[in-house]
């Protein structure tokens, strides 16, 4: 049982494979908290497909993919948080018509030109066949950057996702402080891209967040919970990816959606009521 | 009240028009808080309370008109109870604690407990410090974001409907709270459409419709006409222990044919 547990760690791309999940696991997590107060869930989900158009791009004119869909995914995030913040149109719609947009650019640069880098289904639905090494040091450099600027910029995230406009006129750099978290999500989507996938990767920062809130009410702990879960969910996923022979993402979106019914059974109506109201009044 | 009894002029706008995407909200608006101001806006939903604070706060810039402010006013805001997601993983103290900029490390220095400790204290509520927000009464709820705005010793305290959604005893803690701060030297605008449990208590009223109607003490400010103008009805006015009393005179249960043939 333990041999057959263990045998996969023999292989090195696993061993990056795993490394690299439950780096993203728990990156996805910490930034998920902030994405899911601010009633911004879908966010993942349409920032991987327009980072999807950047990647077709990027490698289509032959430019480092991490430079090129960076680029894209932070313009597009950007464009998303400031029509938001108008409230001139919906986040959602928001996030329909930019995010959408890009990812059909990305599909049909793909289709007509092919690509150098990562396969289309690798891109789509998240495989460690293709991680390098040099992946494994970007998203730890990626996941330190954001655990720092979470760190020193505490009490100033939380603020801004609480109440925007007490912050703003508190003095609290609102724009400033919207930019910084616009740029960590796209730079965790960005790395998490190629082992979870387009299609999955908005689970990797909903989930977490959703089962650490119904576990808890304190901010903190609730930032530490849900990276605890989304590395956990990483790990255990990415064992089950090998195992089961089935993509990477599905296994960790599965193993995360195991979580979530198994907290939300032994909470049952308390923690239901926290994780629905997670961006809502009374 | 004088000028020179309401202290120094902190904030003042002049001529001011103001629109969301080109529709108008408020015009022409002249409008002066002094040092020793304890202001209560009064007028209907949507005629422009909440909009006249936005100005006041700077979060929104007129179309025209000027806004002069004496430098270095710290000014504190009090939010809508209704705007808020009570539901969101922070404690009291927590919440409080927002208001003090982060220097180096995010959790609170034995300065920064101090004085939130103080605050609660002061405003009755430090045995609650580390409770859930959404487990507050309305009333709590207000003296929480107060504290929040006192953290950060303010000149100017404005509060957006700071006694809708409290029960009458808690309405007037809060407006006894409120007077205590201004004579401790905290000039305060609060918005309301409470006449007769909240605006009728105030030394002064500016009532607002689209534009200031009228501006001065209750017994100038609650008069028919003023009324009438600002909420588009006609109101009664009594007078109880020396203040005025509005009475709704219309019929509630008239039916919509009655009311326009009458």
């Amino acid at each position: 049982m333990i041999e057959t547990l263990l045998d996969p760690f023999h292989y090195a791309f696993f061993v990056k494979g795993v490394v690299v999940a439950t780096l993203a696991g728990g990156l996805c997590g910490l930034i998920g908290v902030y994405i899911t107060l601010r009633g911004m869930s879908y966010i993942g989900h349409g920032l991987s497909h327009a980072i999807f158009g950047g990647f077709a791009a990027s490698s289509l004119i032959a430019v480092n993919y991490y430079i090129g869909a960076g680029l894209w995914g932070l313009a597009s995030a950007l464009a998303i948080n400031s029509v938001t913040r108008r409230r001139r149109i919906g986040a959602d719609a928001a996030i329909g018509v930019i995010t959408t947009a890009s990812f059909a650019i990305g599909v049909a640069l793909l289709s007509v030109f092919g690509t150098k880098g990562p396969s289309f289904d690798a891109a789509l639905f998240g495989s460690i066949i293709g991680v390098t090494e040099a992946d494994v040091w970007i998203l730890a450099a990626i996941s330190l950057f954001t655990a720092a600027v979470v760190f020193f910029n505490y009490r100033t995230l939380l603020f801004v996702t609480f109440d925007p406009e007490v912050a703003d006129v508190s003095g609290v750099r609102v724009a400033r402080a919207d930019a910084l978290l616009m740029l960590v999500l796209s730079l965790a989507i960005l790395a998490t891209l190629t082992v979870i996938g387009v299609t999955l990767v908005a689970a990797t920062l909903v989930i977490p967040a959703v089962v650490a809130r119904m576990l808890t009410n304190r901010f903190a702990t609730m930032l530490l919970l849900s990276t605890l879960i989304g590395a956990a969910c990483g790990l255990v996923g990415m064992n089950l990816s090998y195992h089961l022979d089935v993509p990477s993402g599905t296994t960790i979106v599965l193993t995360g959606a195991a979580v979530f019914t198994l907290v939300l059974t032994v909470t049952r109506s308390r923690g239901l009521q926290r994780a629905a109201r997670l961006s809502h009044g009374h | 009240m004088s000028n020179h009894e309401r202290g120094a002029e902190l904030i003042r706008l002049t001529a001011v028009d103001f629109g969301y995407t080109g529709t108008p909200i408020l015009t022409g608006v002249d409008l002066a808080l002094h040092a020793n101001d304890f202001v209560g806006v009064v007028g209907p939903s949507g005629s422009g309370k909440t909009t006249l604070l936005r100005l006041l706060l700077g979060t929104v810039r007129p179309d025209h008109g000027t806004i002069t402010r004496r430098p270095r006013v710290a000014v504190g805001y009090v939010p809508q109870l209704e705007t808020v997601n009570w539901n969101f993983p922070v404690t009291v103290a927590e919440c409080v604690l927002m208001a003090r900029k982060q220097r180096g490390l995010p959790w609170p220095s034995r300065a920064d407990r101090a004085d939130i400790a103080d605050v609660l204290d002061r405003l009755g509520i430090g045995h609650l410090a580390r409770r859930q927000i959404r487990e507050l009464s309305g009333g709590q709820q207000q003296r929480m974001f107060i504290a929040r705005a006192l953290l950060r010793r303010p000149r100017l305290l404005l509060m957006d409907e700071p006694t809708s959604g409290v029960d009458v005893n808690s309405r007037h803690d809060m407006l006894h709270l409120l007077s205590q701060l201004n004579a401790e030297g905290v000039a305060i605008l609060i918005t309301t459409h409470d006449l007769n449990g909240v605006a009728s208590h105030l030394p002064r009223l500016v009532a607002v419709h689209r534009r200031i109607v009228a501006e001065g003490p209750p017994r100038e400010v609650m008069t028919s006409a003023v009324l009438e103008a600002t909420f588009g009805a006609p109101m009664e006015i009594l007078e109880h222990l020396g203040m005025p009393v509005v009475l709704d005179t219309r019929r509630p249960h008239m039916s919509i044919a009655e009311r326009r043939a009458s």
